[in-house]
């Protein structure tokens, strides 16, 4: 039961932003756009504890066929991804650097962002770092903040709302036939409820 | 669809009727499909893990989450502006989830003493079996409301509009005195409804509704629901921030942010005590909500002249209507229920022996149906000293502004002259 075309209404509420921040780094189109073509997702802080939030989103997002590229210190393996001491060292390509780690840190992350290649910056809901964003910014990539991309991923996919949690979309359109599910082949028809 | 466009905030009716359910992919189905199942074919096996695991959104069982409920969860959550909704076997169950969820023994709970009669026993008797205390106190009297909180107190709690005395409670000046105890401020909105009062954008953190009542708006569904604001700051707050032993010491607020009350009462709490909505009362309830503006308009507009009506009359001795200009709470009722404060309220009749005097009242109503509930489209009528308050003693009862003769109201959607000849005549049958 995926959203259709629907529009997603600005849930202002709750967000730790003012509103001006939130239309630039957390506007429904710029959250879905980066949903519809994100492969690769580089996971900074990804935890190796299954009860930790990052694992949830990581298991969530391998779930719908998005490549997780875990970064962390010290592990070796996490959710059977080989892990990365630091961003520089990821030899594929990236789309999104998804970051767990605390807002001084994330400077930081927004230049290794940069220095990759990377397409966004998305710092996890709770996070927010002025500074980081003027970084990525200048390197050329969005920059989503103060959002959960597996609570965004669900709202847009529908499945968000299985748990009567508000999703924001409404629209009188059909959904479109591509289901998500938990196996790994439905991301083609997932990008077209997507975008 | 421009920019602009994308970011459109829907108006209360538009969201009332659209809301929570998109026509799905397969069928089209424009009304919400009453999904009558119990359980859910898993995807895989590994899907079925994370399910579980709660690291995918997606069904499980009807006792915790079912299509067509969500659905009626997610309309009210939009409906109130809230980050989610959870659907209960009724308002009781919704009070109680919520409470269970939020409170360990030894926690106390200060609320507001104008509550509905059953909620007034559930917080002293039922509670009292799970270690929690509750203090009452008087619902304008912010002295006694911070003299009640102690470093044990977990939740501030009251009713939009107290049932039955007609009192409308500063939500505003309650939720900035829960924040700053640490406590969430929780709001019983069932007299209001989210279209008459908005409880979260005036600072309360759970709203919660016997949807039973205006809601589902027919007398058909017992239902209850309950709102989360998703604003409440749980960093430190043991019950939601803590691990939780039931569930591998998962932390809910680390977990799942804005959701993270929700998510424990539903993934915990209903799934523990069973509490949960039938997919059909969710149907029932949700054919309630597509009207409930248009209904809520048509109440309050009856109640305002029937509240007029029996003020004005001789024979009366006080209406208890918080519309009206001679309440003590008109100011707040225009504050925080603009359209209208409801269509509930109670009044007295003058003169002989007033239990006496409300039967003969009762017996004598024509269009007005006997019975213990509210928020019928059909106009009701009730003794509360003899019915939905009479487990509460003469002290309990004086204490929740009870007297022994009062008549409570709910007005419904008849005609409205229709409504003023039945009273008529019952007074005069006297």
């Amino acid at each position: 039961m995926g959203s259709g075309s629907g529009i997603a209404c600005d849930l202002s509420t709750h967000s730790l932003l003012t509103v001006e921040h939130r239309a630039k780094y957390q506007a429904p189109d710029l959250v879905r756009r980066t949903l519809g073509y994100a492969r690769s997702v580089a996971i900074v802080g990804l935890s190796t504890k299954r009860q930790k939030a990052s694992f949830f989103v990581a298991t969530f997002l391998k779930s719908r066929g998005i490549k997780i590229i875990p970064v962390h210190p010290k592990a070796d393996r996490i959710l059977g991804e080989k892990v990365y001491p630091t961003l520089t060292d990821i030899p594929e390509s990236v789309d999104v650097v998804n970051v767990f780690r605390p807002p001084h840190e994330c400077p930081v992350y927004a230049e290794q962002a940069v220095g990759i290649g990377a397409k966004v910056l998305w710092l996890q809901l709770g996070l927010f770092s002025e500074e980081a964003a003027t970084i990525a910014s200048a390197g050329g990539l969005d920059v989503i903040m103060d959002l959960c991309i597996k609570m965004e991923y669900g709202r847009y996919d529908g499945t968000m709302r299985f748990l009567g949690m508000n999703t924001g979309i409404l629209t009188a359109k059909k959904a479109q036939i591509g289901r998500i599910s938990s196996s790994q082949d439905m991301h083609a028809s997932e990008c077209s409820i997507l975008t | 669809m421009s920019e602009s466009d994308q970011k459109r905030v829907f108006g209360f009716e538009t969201r009332m009727l659209h809301a929570g359910h998109v026509p799905d992919a397969v069928t089209g189905s424009r009304a919400v499909p009453i999904y009558q199942t119990t359980s859910y074919v898993f995807d895989s096996p590994d899907y079925a893990a994370q399910l579980f695991d709660l690291k995918q959104y997606g069904n499980i069982y009807t006792r915790i989450n079912n299509p067509t409920t969500a659905a009626f969860e997610e309309r009210v959550a939009s409906l109130e502006e809230g980050a989610g909704a959870l659907a209960t076997s009724s308002g009781m169950a919704a009070q109680l989830a919520t409470m269970m969820t939020l409170l360990e023994p030894g926690d106390e709970v200060v609320a507001s003493q104008h509550l509905y009669g059953g909620t007034r026993t559930q917080f002293v008797h039922t509670f009292r079996k799970l270690g929690v205390t509750a203090h009452f106190v008087e619902p304008d009297d912010f002295d006694a409301w911070e003299a009640a909180i102690n470093s044990q107190t977990r939740v501030l709690y009251a009713e939009t509009i107290g049932n039955p005395q007609g009192s409308v409670v500063d939500i505003a000046r309650l939720a900035a005195l829960a924040e700053s105890n640490n406590c969430p401020l929780v709001i019983d909105n069932t007299f209001a409804t989210p279209y008459l009062c908005q409880p979260l954008n005036h600072g309360a953190h759970i709203a919660l509704h016997s949807a039973t009542k205006f809601m589902g708006g027919h007398g058909n569904s017992i239902g209850g629901v309950i709102v989360e604001s998703g604003r409440f700051d749980y960093s430190n707050y043991p019950s939601i921030a803590d691990p939780s032993p039931s569930y591998h010491n998962l932390r809910f607020y680390d977990t799942f942010g804005l959701h993270a009350f929700l998510m424990k009462a539903r993934v915990e709490t209903i799934r523990d005590t069973g509490a949960c909505l039938s997919p059909f009362n969710a149907f029932l309830l949700i054919q309630g909500l597509e009207t409930l503006s248009i209904r809520m308009d048509r109440h309050v507009k009856n109640a305002m002249a029937i509240a007029k009506y029996l003020e004005d009359d001789p024979r009366i001795e006080y209406v208890a209507y918080p519309g009206l200009e001679s309440s003590p709470y008109h100011e707040l009722a225009l504050k925080y229920c603009s359209p209208g404060p409801g269509a509930v309220f109670s009044f007295g009749i003058k003169g002989g022996e007033p239990r006496a005097a409300g039967k003969r009242f009762i017996e004598a109503l024509n269009l007005f149906s006997h019975l213990a509930n509210v928020g019928d489209a059909r106009s009701l009528v009730i003794h509360p000293a003899s019915t939905t308050h009479q487990q509460l003693s003469d002290e309990e009862l004086a204490a929740s502004g009870i007297d022994p003769g009062m008549i409570r109201l709910s007005i419904g959607l008849e005609t409205e002259e229709d409504l003023l000849w039945d009273l008529d005549q019952a007074l005069r049958a006297i």
